[in-house]
């Protein structure tokens, strides 16, 4: 351990400024572009949910379209 | 051991993978990161010049690392998905650029806050700084080019050859502090001579750049997955696998 009180931690012999922006920075960065990344997953996962409903509903008329038609002519 | 290459190259395979590793992955790299952080900020000498700005480089150091690192990564696949057409290459090769633009611009940023309380200056036009800051222009014309066409091929061999040519530009970032007059100090960390650094400093700079790939490789996974969920929406596994987890995502 190289401090010996907490203020000492803080201040970075005058220079905490630049050394604790940095850190924040980056930490701020990596933590935001995790979560996004990880929602990105699962967000897809959701509108594909709704996709193949939709897709489904779309064939099951087709299909009926084709049927009437036939059982017309 | 060709059948792992086949493996590898099959989203379906891909993505069952990326489930089953991404849990350890994201847990190896917090106790990284915490260990990283408590050796970095508490347990690491300060520098006899720079005083304690030194921490600065204990992120800085391996943010540059692997802003180059994933645009190699990046120009490989996008060639391997160029010349033998495989699908899984582009994907890696485009869920690489979005982290590939952060790790630049981390450089770029923890670079300037280290450079003004010891070089005086946030920012200069020397050799090493502007080539990191094309090496961010690269990942962002990458990424613009990708999506400026509608068909998905096209815009992936587009965007592979882009990689490519920006290449070149990895060695001149590498070599820059030795071909021209810097500001910027050259490497500390050789593969070839003993490292000129303190050894706590140098276990918290080892410990902080195996964090930063865990990571890359975390993140990568989970935008891969994404990915694949996109592309692959219309075939069959995606489908079953959607509508078996229904709301309960994994």
């Amino acid at each position: 351990m190289y401090f010996h009180n907490f203020e000492e931690f803080i201040e970075m012999g005058g220079h905490g400024f630049y050394v604790w922006l940095a850190y924040a920075v980056v930490l701020f960065a990596l933590v935001a572009y995790f979560v996004y990344s990880n929602r990105s997953a699962k967000s897809y996962q959701k509108n594909l949910v709704k996709f193949y409903k939709r897709m489904d509903s779309r064939n099951q008329h087709k299909t009926d379209l084709e049927q009437q038609s036939v059982e017309e002519n | 051991m060709w059948t792992w290459f086949y493996q590898l190259a099959s989203p379906k395979w891909f993505y069952q993978f990326a489930n089953k590793w991404l849990p350890w992955l994201r847990a190896a790299t917090l106790i990284l990161f915490l260990a990283g952080l408590a050796l970095g900020l508490l347990f690491s000498p300060v520098d006899y010049q720079q005083g304690n700005t030194v921490r600065i480089m204990y992120i800085h150091v391996p943010a540059a690392f692997l802003s180059m690192f994933t645009y190699v990564l990046m120009a490989i696949s996008g060639a391997i998905g160029y010349i033998w057409r495989i699908k899984m290459a582009h994907i890696v090769s485009v869920s690489c650029a979005p982290v590939g633009a952060i790790f630049t611009l981390l450089a770029l940023v923890t670079g300037g806050i280290w450079g003004k309380p010891t070089w005086g200056t946030y920012w200069e036009w020397d050799a090493r700084m502007t080539s990191e800051l094309i090496l961010l222009f690269l990942y962002l014309g990458f990424m613009a080019l990708h999506n400026a066409f509608d068909e998905r091929k096209t815009a992936d061999r587009a965007a592979a050859i882009l990689a490519l040519v920006g290449l070149v530009n990895i060695p001149i970032i590498h070599f820059s502090v030795e071909w021209w007059n810097s500001l910027h100090q050259g490497a500390t960390i050789s593969k070839f001579e003993k490292p000129s650094m303190d050894t706590d400093m140098l276990k918290a700079l080892l410990t902080m750049i195996v964090a930063f790939q865990f990571y890359f490789v975390t993140v990568l996974l989970q935008k891969v997955k994404a990915e694949i969920l996109d592309r692959e929406k219309l075939s069959g596994w995606v489908k079953k696998l959607v509508v078996k987890q229904g709301e309960g995502v994994q």
